[in-house]
């Protein structure tokens, strides 16, 4: 939910107001939405390293309150079975410096939104968690924790600070000669503070199935941190337009599109992220539809779409399947990596075989198209090899 | 030979009373990198206003309106080859979308100009 009244600064505004003119309210913030171009953009991240700024999202800390006693797994199994209330994810189970990608279901097994939690690394920090919630719904999710935990645990918001997303195969090199050394051997989905611009929390996460790091800076540090970034030659600052097209090619959900209150975590093809320990339990929000699915499979499934020819189809076409409507595409648009326009949507799931052939409805006409695998790009993710 | 513009940012030159339409410099500019575009078939008829063509960038995906009523008379074969990107190199040029032969001038003279355009980009 959008604030109402106009669009507040990034605490960057200026910087990129330097590089760029084209600017867009987005959830309630002015957010730069492209610099040379978006497919130029695009196509930078996906060879070199990118700059975003995410400062709208919603970056916060969940804490037990001081004075709690507990120490370690003891202080941390606490915290998690509080945040578990409204999530279907072992947060339990997360060891020290282990990032989730998660979601907050509804009673009716719906998804108010998906977002990730982090097991800080520091022995000091045992009881605390970061989470990173979407912008449009940061109000409603902080004000469902703080209700679901009220007086056991305390939420601090810091979307006051800055969130820049580093990604790309380049990210490493750039975050280990800006940040530190110790970056570059961070695994993919971990957490780690470093002392540098004041104080950072940085997870090797992102939006874009690059390599990469978001990183949490206050704002008085916000500016050195991007100045270093960009100074370096792989680094090009990215709008919100290449932010989409490219978490497109990773098939990766936008709420509030192709994720939202009436889809299941499962007809989202997202299964993966609710583990075993919670599956048997079934106690999160809207677990008896959830692990109903997961028995005996959702009516409708997400799935990667590529039309046969060359018009994209958006969000809100229409999917039929001989001459009857079996579904919605939620997400569309162009992939510059395979020069070709890809969609997201959902479908009834007996179409939702790879490979079937269905047909979208552009401007009243059908156009034929094919059911593909996610992602229509390969992640790039890092992931050291246990010795 | 004049070249006229519509708020919603084609452009048209009139030669006799076949007109050459297209998108402005402008528009091209806002769209960014074409993606895709559907030209009418040659024979069909518009009326001033009416969804005539689609243009698509990586961004989104446009109404291209007849500026003026008339039959379409010749469609770009730079465009219907799926050469886009001359929309974005030379969008008031050999970018152009059709030419319709015009049904009534009237339509024509009471378009923008370029100062009048100018203007009314510049108040955008």
């Amino acid at each position: 939910m959008a604030e109402a009244g106009s669009p507040k600064k990034l605490p960057l505004d200026a910087l990129w107001r330097a590089r760029t003119s084209k600017f867009g309210d987005f959830a309630g913030y002015d957010m730069p939405l492209q610099f040379e171009g978006l497919i130029a953009e695009h196509n930078w991240t996906r060879g070199h390293a990118g700059l975003f700024d995410v400062s709208h999202m919603g970056p916060s800390f969940f804490a037990l309150p001081k004075g709690h006693g507990l120490e370690g797994d003891a202080a941390h199994k606490k915290v998690a079975s509080l945040i578990e209330r409204l999530v279907p994810a072992d947060i339990q189970g997360l060891k020290p410096g282990q990032v989730r990608y998660t979601m907050i279901t509804n009673a009716e097994g719906g998804v108010l939104d998906d977002l990730m939690i982090a097991r800080p690394a520091e022995p000091g920090a045992a009881g605390d968690l970061y989470i990173v919630v979407n912008a449009g719904c940061k109000h409603q999710d902080w004000a469902l924790i703080e209700e679901a935990t009220k007086g056991e645990a305390n939420l601090v918001r810091a979307d006051d600070r800055c969130l820049l997303a580093l990604q790309g195969p380049s990210a490493h090199v750039v975050a280990a000669a800006v940040i530190d050394p110790a970056l570059a051997e961070m695994s993919f989905m971990s957490v780690k503070r470093y002392d540098a611009f004041g104080r950072l929390t940085v997870t090797r996460s992102g939006y874009t199935g690059e390599d990469g790091y978001e990183i949490l800076v206050r704002a008085e540090h916000a500016a050195d941190l991007a100045n270093a970034f960009l100074a370096h030659p792989e680094v090009k600052p990215i709008g919100l337009g290449a932010r989409d097209s490219l978490r497109l090619e990773a098939g990766l959900c936008l709420y509030g599109h192709d994720l939202d209150a009436t889809t299941s975590p499962i007809e989202a093809d997202l299964a993966w992220t609710i583990q075993k320990r919670r599956r048997e339990a079934k106690d999160f929000p809207g677990a008896a539809r959830i692990v109903a699915e997961l028995a005996n499979g959702p009516k409708r499934k997400r799935v990667g779409i590529r039309p046969n020819d060359r018009a994209p189809a958006r969000e809100g076409v229409e999917i039929q399947a001989g001459g009857r409507s079996v579904g919605v595409v939620t997400s569309g648009g162009f992939s510059p990596v395979l020069n070709a326009p890809i969609s997201i949507g959902y479908v009834d799931a007996e179409f939702a075989e790879l490979g079937a052939g269905i047909d979208l409805i552009i401007r009243g006409q059908a156009r034929p198209a094919t059911i593909v695998p996610l992602p229509f790009v390969p992640h790039k993710y890092h992931r050291p090899q246990k010795a | 030979m004049t070249t006229r513009y519509t708020k919603d940012h084609e452009w048209v030159r009139l030669e006799g009373d076949v007109a050459t339409v297209g998108i402005s410099a402008y528009a091209a500019e806002q769209l960014g990198d074409v993606v895709y575009a559907e030209l009418p078939a040659v024979g069909a008829s518009f009326t001033q206003g009416a969804d005539m063509a689609v243009v698509e960038s990586a961004k989104t995906a446009s109404d291209v309106y007849a500026p003026i009523s008339g039959e379409i008379v010749d469609a770009n074969g730079e465009i219907k080859g799926e050469n886009w990107q001359i929309i974005n190199d030379a969008p008031q040029g050999d970018g152009w979308f059709v030419k319709l032969k015009i049904a009534n001038k009237a339509e024509f003279d009471a378009l923008m100009d370029e100062a009048a355009y100018a203007d009314y980009v510049k108040g955008l």
